[in-house]
Formats: C-alpha cells, structure tokens, sequence
C-alpha cells in the first residue's frame, strides 16, 4: 500500500506557554520549540504499522518553510520511506483550502492508496483532510482510531465519537482519513536515529513545479485572514489561593471538606 | 448578509440537540431578522418527530428522509446538501464528531468559505464577517476575518452560544427528500457498519460524587501512584484527561470529555490539566473545581472555583499527607 502522510511543524504546547507578542499581531516565536504535530505523529506511526503488515512505502509531506525538513527528517527517522518538503514564499497566508489545494497536487503527482492526516493542528481547525478528500472526489473518514486492512481495495475505520464509543465504518480506497491521537503509541526517535537520515536529501517541491497559482494558494487566494491573536479578558476565574504551600493546604482542606470533597 | 441562514440539526432518537437552538442563537448574532432554515436529515417517524418538536424554532425545517440516512453519513449527506442550498449560503453545523465528518469537504463543494469551530461571532460588515477562535488549545484566542461573499460553512462550538428558545412560530416542513436525493442515493464509498459501545472499566466515574482528575502534567506513569493515594485519602475516584488515555496509562473509561465520559460530580479537583474545551465539555452540573496547575495561564482557571498555581508533582505529596495527618 502506498501511504502519503500530511504533516505540520508546530510550536509544542507541551513544551510552551504560548504568548502574545506585544501588539497582538503575532504569538512570541522567539525561543519557542517546535515539533511534529502530535496528531500527524500518530498519521506517520500508523502508516508505518499498516506498511510493516502489508508491505508498500510511506511517504511524509510537509507544506512549510524550509525550517519545515527538520520534521519530515524526524519522520524518516521513525521510519517513513520518502519526504517531500513543498515550500514556496508563494503559499505564505494560506488558508486552509490553500494548503488543501497545494496537497492536491502533489497527491496527483504520486499513486497513493491512502492519505492520511492528523485530526488537527495548533490551529485547532481540523480542516485539511476533508478539504483534500473532497478536491480528490476521495471518500473521507475523520477522527480516526482504529485501521483494519481489508484487501487491497478496502479498508475498515473506527471512528472516536461522542461518549468513548466507536463507529465502524467499511471505506474503498484510495480514501483520505484524520488520525485521532491514542490510536497507537508512536514509536520514540533517538539521536541515533535522526543522524541515520540526517544527510538524505529531502527534495523540495514550488508552486511552479507543482502548478499552483496565487488563485490557488496564498495570501490573495485565502477567503479568511487571522486579525490578531489576544487572551480573552479573565472573567470571574478561579480564585487563587495565595500564600506559603502550607497555608494553600489548610485552605484548600478547608474548602474541601465545606463542600464535601473528602469523605 | 444573507437573509435565509441553515442550521444543521442533529438529532438521536427522536430528540434534537442542545446545539439546535444555540445554532438559532449563533445565527441572530449574524443578522437579527434573517430567515432560519433548519436542515434535518434521517429516517422515518424518528425524523418527522424531531422535525415537528423543533418546528416552532425555526422558519423553516427542509427535512431528508430516506432509509439510507437512518444513521446519516457525512458521505452521502455532503452531496445532498450541496444540491438543495442556494447558491452563496450560510449554514452553521455543530463542531463536534459528525460537523468534522461533513464540513469541510462541504465548504470545497459548495466553493464556499470555512470557518471552523468558531465560539464568537462579532457581526458582518461589507460581506466580511468577523469570527472569534481558539488556536494552541485555547492558550491564546485570534479574530478572523472571513470573505462570505460566496457563502460560508461555519463548525459552531457546542455550548459557546447560549441557547435561544425565544422563537415561536407555525411549523413549516418543507420535504426536501425527492430534491436532495434526485439521483438516487449515492453508492457511497464509505460505508457504516455499526457502533461500537465504550468498555466499562472497573470504576464509573459517571456516578462519582468527588472526582481527583489528572492530566498531561503527571508527567510519568510512575507518577499517577501519587494521585491514588491522594484520591484514597479523600475518598474519590480518578479520572483524567485525554492525553492519559492516549498514552494508555489509564483506561478510557475514565476519560472526562466530549469524547470521553460526561461526570456529574459535586467536587472535581484537576490536576495538571489545562482545560482545554474538549475536556470542559464532560463535566456537567456545575461541580466546585478545584484546578491546580504550575502553568497560571491555563485555560482551566477560567473555569475553576478555587486555583493553586504549583507542580502537581511537588503539591500532591503534600495535601495527601496533611489529609492522612487529619484523619489520624
């Protein structure tokens, strides 16, 4: 099976606080690290499950700047065959379906059987994958975490819906899916590994090679446009308690016990 | 800005969901005197109860009934929808499991604007319309300004508009089946099969009456030792937070979240959880929460009563053994 893995570089919410810069134009990019997005992680883990059993390629793909390798690289180190890294100054302000509409063309480049997402990134928009689905006319799953291999023509998909429970859906290839977290435990990426791949050359793919115009993708093509980032003003929040650890105990304890808390 | 305006309706068993009239809601801040057309979409006398119960809600309800949609399919609902809506519409959808399934891809079809999860909305201006989301999960919030010249799909979050009930007219339904179906029911290429009910775990946090929940900032597995026992000094169950589950150190029955268990206690104490939506979303009833959190910012103080800003992991210990001391 032939497997393309749409992945992002983010800044890691679990490695940051993130801030507003000063005139809300942007969040604070100096010193933030940045990773994987932790939902495209799961993509690439289970695409190389899937390929372990039954045999065909991985390929991981990025749309970014050229700071953008450093995941695909990361990726191949877990085990991912083949990385693209699709960057061009012409698909800056993209929305969604401008970055959709770029991964539609470098998916008709290649033969691939399923394409996978992750459910969603830092922008919490979970968008990507049914947009590509819907420009391909694939059939699309979200939320995915569960992938049985049927035969080569089919596939069945567990679906995470509301309460913990579990839709069983039966999907034809070639199909586009987004990958919930927890559908597997990502395998861990050592410095050994990531020096194995580190001189492999990541082609690069542009607009031109890939035939996107600024209709397309891109600053002029986005129909939404992020204003500013802001931290809405506190309502009335949690009172925090103030005071030395011992004190904050008594008090909580005392909370604790008034409202029934401890038995 | 539009004078008709969709509302995706979801709906189980005959009943409608809550998000119905917080759609209704979310399309008033949109335009106050526009039309509000709500879409059903099922099978039979389950749909047509629904459509009648929400009725007097709406301006409208353009139902679609056929067998096929007994358990609605987002890929075969999507080509449906795109041949009933009027050119440059808006419609609003629930973001939730199903919205995900079909909004997207909905937006593609109809060459129509997407705005995804959306929980504010700040009116429309010269065909622009400004939106309010969450990026980062939910650490900062941006505005977005979106051209719906050409129509606009919008995800709402659920529970983000509080719902309008105030609406009360003739019940109009308009059956849209032999419309939106005129070729048929496509063979769709993706088929469901059934639903899979969550494993009961050895507790049920569902009925727990005081909750010790823990999150991402347990750090290890070896660390949840420490919210046992503080939980057993208390009296409590433990639940947690998604990426727990996900790193299978907890079942998922004591998942808290929309996508996880809803709990109803009367105490709830998160630690090292950040808050984000999802998580909120599976707590009802308006319990006392107590958040503690090294990270100020978190989004769970907004929600909490009461917050101590520490590492769970230094903190823990020690209400545990003040509990103990106190209970002798």
């Amino acid at each position: 099976m032939e497997i393309l893995v749409c992945i992002k570089r983010v800044p890691d919410t679990s490695e940051n606080e993130i801030e507003v810069n000063r005139d809300g134009t942007d969040i604070e990019r100096d010193d933030l690290v940045y990773s994987v997005n932790e939902w495209d992680n799961y993509a690439v883990e289970e695409a190389i499950q899937i390929r372990d059993k039954v045999g065909g390629s991985v390929t991981v793909v990025t749309v970014g700047d050229e700071e953008g390798e450093e995941v695909v690289r990361r990726e191949m180190a877990m085990g991912a065959d083949h990385g693209i890294l699709i960057s061009d100054e012409a698909f800056t302000g993209s929305d969604g379906k401008g970055i959709s509409a770029v991964l539609k063309a470098e998916v008709e480049k290649g033969n691939y059987d399923l394409i996978l997402t992750g459910a969603q990134a830092d922008d919490g928009a979970g968008q990507v994958g049914g947009m590509l689905a819907a420009m391909l006319d694939r059939p699309y799953a979200s939320l995915v975490n569960l992938i049985e291999v049927v035969d080569e023509k089919t596939i069945k998909v567990g679906r995470e819906i509301a309460g913990g429970n579990q839709e069983m859906n039966e999907i034809d290839l070639p199909c586009v899916l987004s990958i919930q977290t927890g559908i597997n435990e990502p395998r861990y990426v050592g410095i050994r590994g990531i020096r194995k791949v580190a001189s492999l050359e990541i082609p690069v793919h542009t607009a031109t090679e890939l035939g996107i115009g600024a209709d397309a993708a891109g600053t002029s093509a986005a129909r939404s446009k992020r204003l500013d980032y802001f931290v809405p003003e506190p309502g009335e929040g949690a009172e925090i308690l103030e005071g030395s650890t011992d004190e904050i105990i008594d008090k909580l304890i005392e909370l604790l016990k008034a409202k029934g808390g401890i038995k | 800005m539009a004078q008709q305006i969709f509302a995706y309706i979801l709906h189980k068993d005959g009943t409608a969901d809550d998000t119905a009239l917080e759609l209704i809601a979310a399309a008033g801040v949109l335009n106050p005197d526009a039309s509000i057309t709500a879409i059903v979409a099922g099978s039979g006398t389950e749909l047509d109860t629904v459509c009648q119960n929400i009725g007097p809600r709406f301006d409208e309800v353009w139902k679609i009934d056929h067998e096929a949609l007994a358990y609605v399919n987002a890929e075969v609902l999507r080509p449906a929808l795109v041949r009933i809506l009027p050119k440059a519409s808006t419609i609003l959808i629930p973001h939730e499991h199903f919205g995900m399934d079909l909004a997207p891809g909905l937006s593609v079809k109809l060459d129509a604007a997407f705005l995804p999860d959306v929980f504010g909305l700040e009116g429309i201006e010269n065909e622009k319309l400004k939106a309010i989301r969450e990026e980062f999960l939910g650490q900062v919030s941006t505005h977005v300004l979106c051209d719906v010249s050409n129509g606009v799909v919008i995800t709402v979050r659920p529970g983000s508009f509080k719902a309008d009930e105030s609406r009360n007219r003739d019940i109009q339904i308009v059956d849209k089946s032999a419309e939106a179906l005129a070729d048929g029911v496509p063979g769709s290429a993706r088929r469901y099969l059934e639903v899979v009910a969550a494993e009961v775990g050895d507790v049920d946090i569902t009925k727990s009456d005081v909750l010790v929940s823990v999150g991402r900032g347990i750090e290890d597995q070896d660390n949840l030792e420490i919210v046992f026992d503080l939980a057993k000094a208390m009296g409590a169950d433990v639940s947690c937070s998604r990426p727990i589950v996900d790193a299978k150190w907890l079942e998922k029955s004591r998942q808290v979240g929309t996508s996880g268990q809803t709990v109803k206690p009367k105490v709830y104490l998160a630690l090292g959880i950040s808050g984000a939506f999802q998580h909120l979303g599976g707590i009802k009833g308006a319990p006392f929460i107590i958040a503690v959190n090294k990270n100020p910012k978190a989004p769970i103080f907004q929600a909490a009563d009461v917050g101590v800003v520490d590492d769970i992991l230094d903190f823990i210990p020690e209400l545990t053994d003040r509990i103990n001391e106190i209970k002798g």
